[in-house]
């Protein structure tokens, strides 16, 4: 058989073969030990030593071409193959994960995170105080007298004249106070409780107390640590106003609103320079130091910042409410 | 304090509109709350007088009229008020008028009889809801005049919040003064001209609780005619100021205690004998009040007495017995000041709260007497007519407040504000305040008015500077703090760390009330008393939660009525434990509680779902005590407990100390906490958990590590837990890796046997361990599971 038939015949043979083993006993034909092409190489000792560079040239191409081809048809069956194998395990990836879906935060916390967060900013650190309080530091030492008029505001839930659940989170500044001197930065979020229940009341509900005591500490400074804090945390440049108020802890005192979409103003928080005679039951000389002192209802903020309507929705624990926070 | 602006504008009149003015009041401090009309819209109404009036010929109850509006005709006018008759001054709803309701006047008959318009009640203007017959006007009331313009219905009534320190603006005559101030405006004020006395009957005065009351007036008024009727102008005052009509002295008495905001009180003076005395109640004495209600008195309560025994709760009530009826003919009108420490808490302790004990215990002006006394004479005088007596006056100069001087230096207005207001304006503002300041080289002396119980220190000045200069003039500031690093400890656990942890197990954070339901409570916890608040919302709401598992269970329970099939709750806040050592004798402790109901998870497209059990919320309980330390610091003991089902109910240890509890609610309350199916609940202590461990990073071997299995057939009483503990202590250095991968109970194992499938992995930080070597460690553990629990390989 002469070299072109050979090679013509392998290349056929390379082209039609349909996977890897076939090719390989293509291979095996005409490269192998006993191969087509091989016999040949072998068979160039019976030529002339005249002959046999140019005969041995030609056999080697011919070989090669087949090396290649076989090559080329092996990288190709190769990919064919693993193609295929991919295709099998082709997902639906728009199928649903394994695992458990995570739960989340209630609204009211998510809320206490992003407040303790921003006055940590400004190393507010935040302290936590008792439910069950005492009327000195729930009343007394807030400058709330027994038979003060304010403290028949409070609605509160007495267990006897001396213990009552706390009305307000303002009795922590109280114990901070008592254990630190200044300068002093704390915020306290948590619970406190009325005795009051409808549309617009829950017993009980969440504030966050905030108190600054340093040296020119100023009702300046209350007024833009406050803004700040709102449009931080509505994200809107809110228009603010601070009126006038009363609060036996503080003097001056004054409340903040913020205007609402509608146009309506909604107050938000109280707030006022420490009373001196509340620096003074903490033996905190109100000489040399001042401080401003802040309460702010977390259900209000939270309702406002997310849409929630109804107060009560926050108690009632209802799956379909709380997973729209998650 | 509600009042009508027109009122108001008779005193001080700014060119603002209702609603600056409104704002203008908000932001001094008096917060206006509301601002209603006060009367709906209707046209057409004029002063009208009935010149005729005769019996219909084919109706009882109906009257024949002839109205005169002042037009060319006289109005046939048909009506039914029983009160109707010759010579009254009407009010004349017109044909073409539009009444509230859209309801138009149109000729009509009535019974045969033309009606060319209607004579009004009050209520068919929307002015009350008084039926009782049509208006009466004065006989001076001009005809033809439009009823809004003659009765100035074109007002509106503002209602103010006041706080507690600002009772000198319970009266239109402080509230005038208040916006005199923010107007720079005079004030013009009721002229109040003394009454000279008529008759020379008096009545004494006695003060024996001076203290409580340092100045009394009272006068006597003979001869009074009680069927007088109060004038339109005053019932249309004490309208717009939500104050109902009475009598004519009850009227006139609210009229002042409106206007000038001191409280006046008119006794029967035939019914009083001998001197008025002030003085203590005795303990128990009784008085019946004015709305009939008797109480007991405590010897706190400062009383009005004559000789014989009290006729009044000072500055809160008056009795039944003293007070001006219909056929009263003599009074005596008190005006007092009764100090606010004497009345504070007072009316609160008898659940009564009035305007009069609403402004005493707030602060009266205490140089008001007079001239409320003055003031309300001349007012009665005029509509009831009588003789005023002489005006007796008991008073104890020495118990009166003293006159108060306040000093503001310059420096701590500034300190506390934050910026500076010029002297001259800070001068001004005190001045319009009323205020008769000294202003000194560096700071100003005020004296306080008499009216301002509120004032009492530098830093009350500085709030009524700030306050009348306008918070929103004070410019906001960024404060100035020295930047020191607050500590900071990696020891302490976060809370918010082990809060999601229990989130990504699919756990949702629920809030519930610390109060509960006793009854559920009690099932839980029989042997301990929860604290029980006096007062409740409700019976439902009024004991305090000893764990956190009666809210959350009822949270289940409300979800599962909610067609949620799945329930994974968690809460953190305080326990309230019963504990005699605690000053309160309740312990607040802080707690991490859980509740696990229904299916594991969601249907699954490859997963099989199934109800959860104890070992689901178990691995809750793993995860959080895996963010404070190892595990080996923990362990978890069977343990019994009224709430949990006996045989999955466990405690969880920190080095030996019991921390928390987790378990299956025992199946006999399912029924009364309305759950359905198996809940699970766990609850941890925050405390025990809030140290963690900080790491101490351990070398990693490089050299292989090399797996054994063993299957050990033990009793079923023994734990897993001592026997792995067990494998670890007789494993030694050596064995790094302990894993329980399999448990069987049943066929092939006999009964009471448990099969336990272990890999135990074993290598050595510093060689590569030999076949023997590995084999003498299985051999050890085992020699000792032998031992120790009678433990067989399985075969």
């Amino acid at each position: 058989m002469d070299l072109e038939a050979i090679s013509k015949e392998a290349a056929e043979l390379v082209a039609n073969a349909t996977d890897m083993v076939e090719l390989d006993k293509v291979r095996v034909e005409f490269l192998g030990k006993k191969g087509k092409l091989t016999e040949l190489l072998k068979g160039l000792g019976k030529l002339s030593a005249e002959e046999r560079p140019a005969a041995g040239e030609q056999i080697n191409k011919a070989k090669q071409g087949v090396q290649q081809l076989i090559h080329e048809r092996s990288e190709l069956l190769r990919r064919q193959e693993l193609d295929a194998k991919l295709g099998q395990e082709r997902v639906d990836v728009t199928l649903p994960g394994r695992g458990k879906a995570s739960g989340g935060l209630h609204p009211v916390s998510r809320t206490i995170e992003r407040i303790e967060s921003f006055f940590a900013e400004l190393g507010f650190s935040v302290k936590q105080g008792p439910e069950i309080e005492d009327a000195f530091h729930n009343f007394d030492a807030l400058n709330i007298p027994a038979d003060h008029p304010a403290r028949a505001n409070h609605d509160t839930f007495y267990f006897n004249p001396d213990l009552m659940l706390r009305t307000q989170t303002s009795g922590v500044q109280i114990r901070t106070m008592e254990m630190q001197k200044p300068p002093i930065r704390i915020i306290s979020p948590g619970r406190v409780y009325r005795n009051d229940y409808d549309q617009t009341h829950t017993p009980m509900f969440h504030q966050v107390e905030g108190l600054m005591v340093d040296k020119n500490v100023s009702f300046a400074d209350l007024k833009g640590i406050l803004s700040d804090f709102v449009r931080n945390f509505f994200e809107e440049d809110l228009e603010v106003r601070f009126r006038p108020s009363y609060f036996p802890f503080t003097e001056p005192s004054a409340e903040m609103d913020v205007r609402t979409s509608s146009g309506k103003w909604l107050e938000v928080l109280g707030c006022g320079m420490v009373h001196p005679n509340v620096l003074r039951a903490v033996n905190i000389d109100p000489e040399i130091y001042t401080g401003f002192a802040f309460g702010m209802g977390i259900e209000r903020l939270t309702m406002r910042r997310y849409e929630v309507n109804d107060l009560r929705a926050f108690f009632e624990n209802d799956l379909r409410f709380l997973k729209q926070f998650n | 304090m509600k009042f009508s602006e027109k009122w108001l504008r008779e005193w001080v009149n700014p060119a603002i509109s209702t609603e600056q003015l409104s704002e203008q009041l908000s932001m001094a401090g008096l917060e206006v709350d509301g601002i209603e009309a006060v009367a709906p819209e209707f046209s057409g109404v004029v002063v009208g007088e009935v010149v005729d009036c005769g019996q219909h010929p084919d109706a009882d109850k109906l009257r024949v009229t002839k109205v005169n509006v002042g037009g060319d005709e006289l109005l046939d006018i048909v009506c039914g008020a029983p009160n109707c008759r010759l010579g009254l001054k009407v009010v004349v709803a017109v044909v073409g008028a539009v009444l509230p309701g859209d309801f138009k006047i149109k000729k009509a008959k009535l019974r045969g009889q033309p009606s060319h318009g209607m004579l009004c009640s009050a209520s068919e203007l929307g002015l009350s809801d008084d039926h009782d017959g049509i208006i009466e006007l004065p006989l001076d009331a001009p005809i033809g005049q439009d009823i809004r313009e003659y009765l100035q219905l074109d007002d509106v009534s503002i209602e103010v919040d006041l706080t507690p320190n600002r009772a000198d603006c319970l009266g239109i005559k402080g509230l005038a003064r208040e916006v005199g101030v923010l107007n720079q405006l005079p004030v013009q004020s009721v002229a109040v001209e003394p009454v000279p006395a008529q008759i020379t009957h008096k009545r004494g005065i006695v003060l024996q609780a001076q203290q409580a009351c340092p100045r009394y007036l009272g006068r006597v008024i003979e001869n009074v005619d009680m069927q007088a009727k109060t004038p339109t102008w005053m019932k249309e005052r004490l309208r717009r100021s939500g104050v109902r009509s009475i009598d004519p002295v009850v009227d006139v008495t609210n009229y002042v205690l409106l206007e000038l905001g001191h409280p006046m009180h008119a006794f029967d003076n035939d019914v009083l004998q001998g001197e008025v005395q002030v003085r203590l109640a005795k303990d128990k004495e009784k008085l019946v009040l004015l709305d009939g209600q008797e109480v007991e008195l405590a010897d706190n309560t400062l009383v009005i007495a004559d000789e014989h025994k009290a006729l009044a709760m000072a500055g809160i009530f008056g009795g039944e017995h003293s007070g001006v009826t219909a056929q009263t003919k003599h009074i005596f009108l008190e005006s007092a000041f009764f100090a606010p420490d004497a009345i504070k808490g007072r009316a609160r302790q008898y659940g009564l709260h009035t305007d009069a004990s609403h402004r005493y215990e707030r602060g009266v002006d205490y140089k008001l007497q007079r001239e409320a006394m003055e003031r309300a004479t001349a007012l009665l005088l005029s509509i009831v007519g009588g003789q005023a007596g002489p005006v007796v006056e008991a008073v104890s100069e020495a118990h009166l407040p003293a006159e108060r001087q306040v000093t503001l230096q310059r420096a701590n207005l500034d300190r506390l504000i934050g910026i500076h207001i010029d002297t001259d304006k800070v001068t001004d503002i005190f001045q319009r305040l009323g205020l008769n300041v000294q202003q000194g080289q560096e700071s100003w002396t005020v004296d306080v008015p008499s009216y301002r119980f509120d004032i009492a220190i530098a830093e009350d000045l500085i709030e009524e500077v700030a306050r009348v200069y306008g918070y929103h003039n004070i410019p906001p500031a960024a404060p100035s703090a020295s930047l020191q690093m607050s500590k900071h400890q990696e020891r302490n656990t976060p809370l918010m760390l082990m809060k999601q942890r229990l989130v990504s197990l699919g756990y949702q954070e629920a809030i519930t009330y610390s109060f509960v339901d006793p009854k559920v409570q009690k099932s839980l916890y029989p042997d301990l008393n929860a604290l029980e608040l006096p007062h409740p919302i409700s019976v439902e709401m009024s004991s305090m939660r000893l764990s956190l598992w009666p809210g959350l269970l009822q949270a289940v329970s409300y979800n599962q009525k909610r067609q949620q099939s799945q329930v994974a709750l968690f809460e953190t806040g305080l326990r309230f434990l019963p504990d005699a050592n605690e000053a309160a004798g309740v312990s607040q402790q802080a707690v991490i509680g859980g509740v696990l109901a229904g299916i594991r998870q969601t249907e699954h497209w490859d997963m099989t779902t199934a109800a959860v059990d104890f070992f689901d919320i178990k691995a809750a309980v793993e995860a959080l005590i895996a963010t404070a330390a190892a595990p080996d610091e923990f362990s978890f003991k069977a343990v019994e407990h009224s709430a949990l089902h006996p045989g999955q109910a466990a405690a969880v240890y920190r080095n030996g100390k019991q921390i928390g509890l987790l378990g299956a609610i025992h199946p006999q309350f399912e029924k009364e906490l309305k759950l359905n199916g198996r809940t699970y609940v766990f609850e941890l202590e925050l405390d025990a958990l809030s140290e963690r461990r900080i790491p101490q990073a351990k070398e990693i071997s490089r050299y292989p590590a090399n797996r054994r299995d063993i299957a050990l057939l033990v009793k079923d009483s023994h734990t897993v837990a001592d026997i792995l503990a067990c494998i670890e202590k007789f494993g030694g250095n050596q064995l790094v890796g302990l894993n329980l991968f399999d448990l069987y109970r049943g066929k092939g194992i006999a009964e009471g046997y448990k099969s336990l499938a272990i890999s135990l992995t074993l290598q050595d930080p510093a060689r590569t361990l030999e076949e023997h070597e590995i084999q003498a460690v299985v051999e050890r553990i085992l020699a000792a599971l032998s031992e120790q629990f009678e433990a067989s390989l399985r075969d």
